[in-house]
């Protein structure tokens, strides 16, 4: 069984690799600087999206939390950022608030170019950290099913209230012109590289963290009570204080992955945060990547994304038009499919849970078996 | 120790009973609060109140298959709007027996609305007796759909017994499978029954409504009263309900559960269909009528007591009055904004679940 598993998710994390970087290759003709700056991109892309299935990992993976709202945690993150780095509103149709940019530094930090950028993503993240809080309140009291619709309603409403808003965020024309960072140092044809460092660099931080907490105590708590909350509370764990951490902490790591969007995107608009581009599509990248595995929820992001982009390299070739009309809900199907089938087939995902106890195990395993055998009492396997 | 023992079980009855009584108060206020908004909704603007009815009561027939599949199959149906939304499209198909081709659309040589006079408008309704028909067509599809999706998905699951996240994330792996399915059929270009401009009929108090909404509301009545007469007057019904009640029990009772299951999609894919046409009905078919309508349905069936399908009758009426006249209400001067209808019945949905998660009707947890 692990065997074959581990084939399957080999030959998957090979044949998108083999798709994505053959199919723009050809298509251009082997020009191998154009296929670099798309990887580059691709990367990019995958790395933010990599941040929201983490996030979601944190809060479904680990502690049950059953979050069908990503899509608002997005969106905030995405604003909050925009709004503190864009320049005001110049007047005309542009109505929003915020628009700090330059006066963001204080006076010590004049005209230090990242302020901005680290302010912004920090409110992000706190902004969706506190939403995440306000919201657990009522919602973690719920069953799993009406957690679910709660947070569903809220995106919705959440988007009702961009757009019905008028001054508050630029409504339906969205913002635009929001900086990117240390943009002036590079020339354009190079920034998506630094990007893309940027973005790994942050990727790999959250990915340390969350990987760092999954083997603590904390973590341990979280996947004893996602299996058995009554076995949790009755050891004395404050089930609901441990469930609302993992929510808070998901929805900041979701946070700073919208500001990490905002900036690469350059402008945001409520059009781009549907329940299917926000929500749907990062649960469909956690199940099939793994959920309860870190670099699950990485791999998924890779996959997934990688046939995503795939089926837009596939309008390259000579297709009957038929088809070409109809691919991107071919796209969505297969997406919708493929959800379904690991679900059904394969429901540990690509790359299943761990095991995990905690990193003083680890390290106690990985030490030389005499220096475990020199142990006075000679169990190796303290209680946790 | 013995009068200390006698003490404490004295006051836990206490507390249990004050909690039992506070609870019935509850849902006495609950129901107060309903009724007055209703009468209150019916006397300030009986126009948005007459449209709410008959939206409501579409919400009402989606409410009730969505509140029967989780009274018997315990799990919340994300896949039902879209269910709903493809229901529509295939009395679409029926009917005309368009389908979109490469550019343009590609016609069946011949669809019901070749039969003679299927188009003939009955009465003062927009459409022929060929509508009608196409709507049998479709129920029996999607009823036929729901018990293949149950096989291909739903019962794997409930063989392993997997939670209800799993339920819900394949049901909208599902929806999102069947929207891209009739998207592939029929593009994303709004779509018409009939076309054509139909004047709304006044009726008494400044209501203003077309025969389509009536007939709209007269169905939906009707076939509330058919599930109605189903789950409370025959054998099917009842087990049904034990099954609903407690799966283990009607289990050891001899009730075939398989069987139940598949006749409870066959209700439910029926209930679908039609809730989708009418759905239709009222303005155009597009694409994105499914998902619209998914969390109105939902706050519908949960402010009535999810499970139950009488509290789904009410409490989709409540969310449709509430949103249509929401158009009218005021805040701090400034009109409620028609970008927040949506919002009306999320606002209702956290209002319910904060105070009373078991609805109107719903079962004690």
């Amino acid at each position: 069984m692990r065997g074959r598993g581990g084939w399957l998710t080999l030959a998957a994390f090979l044949a998108v690799t083999a798709a994505v970087v053959i199919m723009p290759a050809e298509r251009s003709g082997w020009d191998w600087g154009g296929v670099l700056s798309f990887l580059a991109a691709f990367a990019v892309t995958v790395a933010i999206y990599s941040l929201f299935t983490l996030g979601l990992n944190v809060q479904w993976g680990y502690a049950g939390v059953f979050n069908f709202g990503v899509v608002a945690f997005f969106m905030l993150g995405a604003y909050a950022a925009a709004a503190f780095t864009t320049e005001p509103a110049a007047g005309g149709f542009d109505t929003y608030v915020g628009g700090l940019g330059p006066k963001l530094s204080p006076p010590f930090l004049q005209g230090e170019e990242w302020v901005p950028f680290v302010v912004g993503a920090a409110v992000a993240s706190l902004m969706c950290g506190l939403l995440a809080y306000l919201l657990s309140f009522p919602a973690l009291r719920l069953r799993e099913d009406y957690l679910a619709i709660a947070t569903i309603g809220v995106a919705e409403l959440m988007r009702n209230v961009v757009v019905a808003e008028r001054g508050l965020v630029n409504s339906e024309r969205g913002l635009k012109g929001i900086p990117r960072p240390f943009y002036s140092f590079f020339s354009p044809d190079n920034y998506e590289y630094f990007y893309l460092l940027l973005a790994l660099v942050v990727l790999a931080l959250v990915f340390l963290a969350t990987e760092r907490a999954v083997r603590s105590p904390w973590g341990r708590v979280l996947r004893a009570l996602r299996e058995d909350e009554t076995a949790t509370a009755a050891s004395g764990k404050d089930v609901t204080a441990f469930r609302r951490q993992a929510f808070v902490v998901g929805a900041m790591i979701m946070g700073l992955g919208g500001a990490v969007y905002a900036y690469e995107r350059g402008a945001v608009s409520p059009d781009t945060f549907t329940h299917f581009a926000g929500t749907f599509i990062f649960w469909a990248m956690l199940i099939v990547g793994g959920s309860g595995n870190n670099r699950g929820a990485v791999l998924g992001a890779y996959v997934v994304w990688g046939l995503w982009i795939v089926s837009l390299q596939l309008l390259g070739y000579p297709l009957p038009e038929a088809l070409r009309n109809r691919i991107f809900y071919i796209r969505d199907m297969v997406l919708g499919g493929l959800l379904v089938a690991v679900l059904l087939l394969r429901p540990q995902g690509l790359l299943p849970e761990e095991r995990r106890v905690s990193i003083w195990v680890e390290r106690l395993l990985r030490r030389p078996p005499e220096a475990v055998g020199a142990r006075p009492s000679g169990d190796r396997t303290p209680t946790s | 120790m013995t009068a200390l023992a006698r003490a404490r079980t004295l006051a836990e009855t206490g507390w249990q009973g004050l909690r039992y009584r506070a609870d019935a108060i509850a849902g006495v206020v609950l129901w107060a609060l309903v009724l007055s908004f209703l009468a209150g909704a019916a006397v300030t603007s009986p126009d948005h109140f007459a449209v709410g009815l008959v939206v409501g009561s579409v919400y009402a027939l989606a409410a009730l298959g969505l509140t029967l599949i989780y009274g018997v199959l315990r799990f919340a149906n994300f896949a039902h709007g879209d269910l709903m939304m493809l229901g529509a499209y295939v009395a679409y198909f029926a009917l005309t027996g368009a389908v979109l081709g490469t550019r343009r659309d590609v016609q069946l040589p011949r669809a019901l609305d070749s039969l003679p006079g299927a188009t003939e408008r009955l009465g003062d309704l927009t459409f022929g007796y060929g509508l009608p028909l196409a709507t049998a067509v479709a129920a029996v599809a999607l009823a036929l759909l729901c018990i293949g999706l149950d096989r291909a998905v739903y019962r794997p699951l409930r063989r392993r017994r997997a939670g209800v996240v799993i339920f819900a994330v394949a049901s909208l792996g599902l929806a999102i499978g069947l929207r891209s399915l009739m998207l592939m059929l029929w593009g994303p270009n709004p779509r018409l029954y009939v076309e054509g401009v139909f004047p709304a009929h006044r009726f008494p108090f400044g209501v203003l409504l077309k025969s389509d909404q009536v007939f709209t509301f007269a169905v939906a009545v009707a076939l509330a009263g058919l599930v109605y007469l189903l789950l409370f007057r025959t054998r099917l019904g009842k087990a049904m309900r034990a099954l609903a009640d407690n799966p283990d029990l009607a289990r050891v009772s001899g009730i075939d559960t398989e069987r139940i299951v598949v006749w409870t999609w066959v209700v439910a894919g029926a209930l679908i269909a039609v809730a989708g046409v009418l759905l239709a009905l009222q303005a155009q078919l597009n694409p994105q009528l499914g998902f619209v309508i998914l969390l109105p349905v939902f706050a519908g069936a949960i402010l009535g007591g999810i499970g139950h399908p009488l509290g789904a009758l009410v409490g989709a009426l409540v969310v449709a009055v509430a949103q249509e006249s929401s158009v009218g209400w005021e805040f701090f001067g400034r009109q409620l904004d028609p970008t927040y209808k949506p919002g009306v019945a999320f606002v209702i949905l956290i209002a319910i679940l904060l105070l009373r998660p078991r609805g109107l009707m719903g079962a004690r947890t």
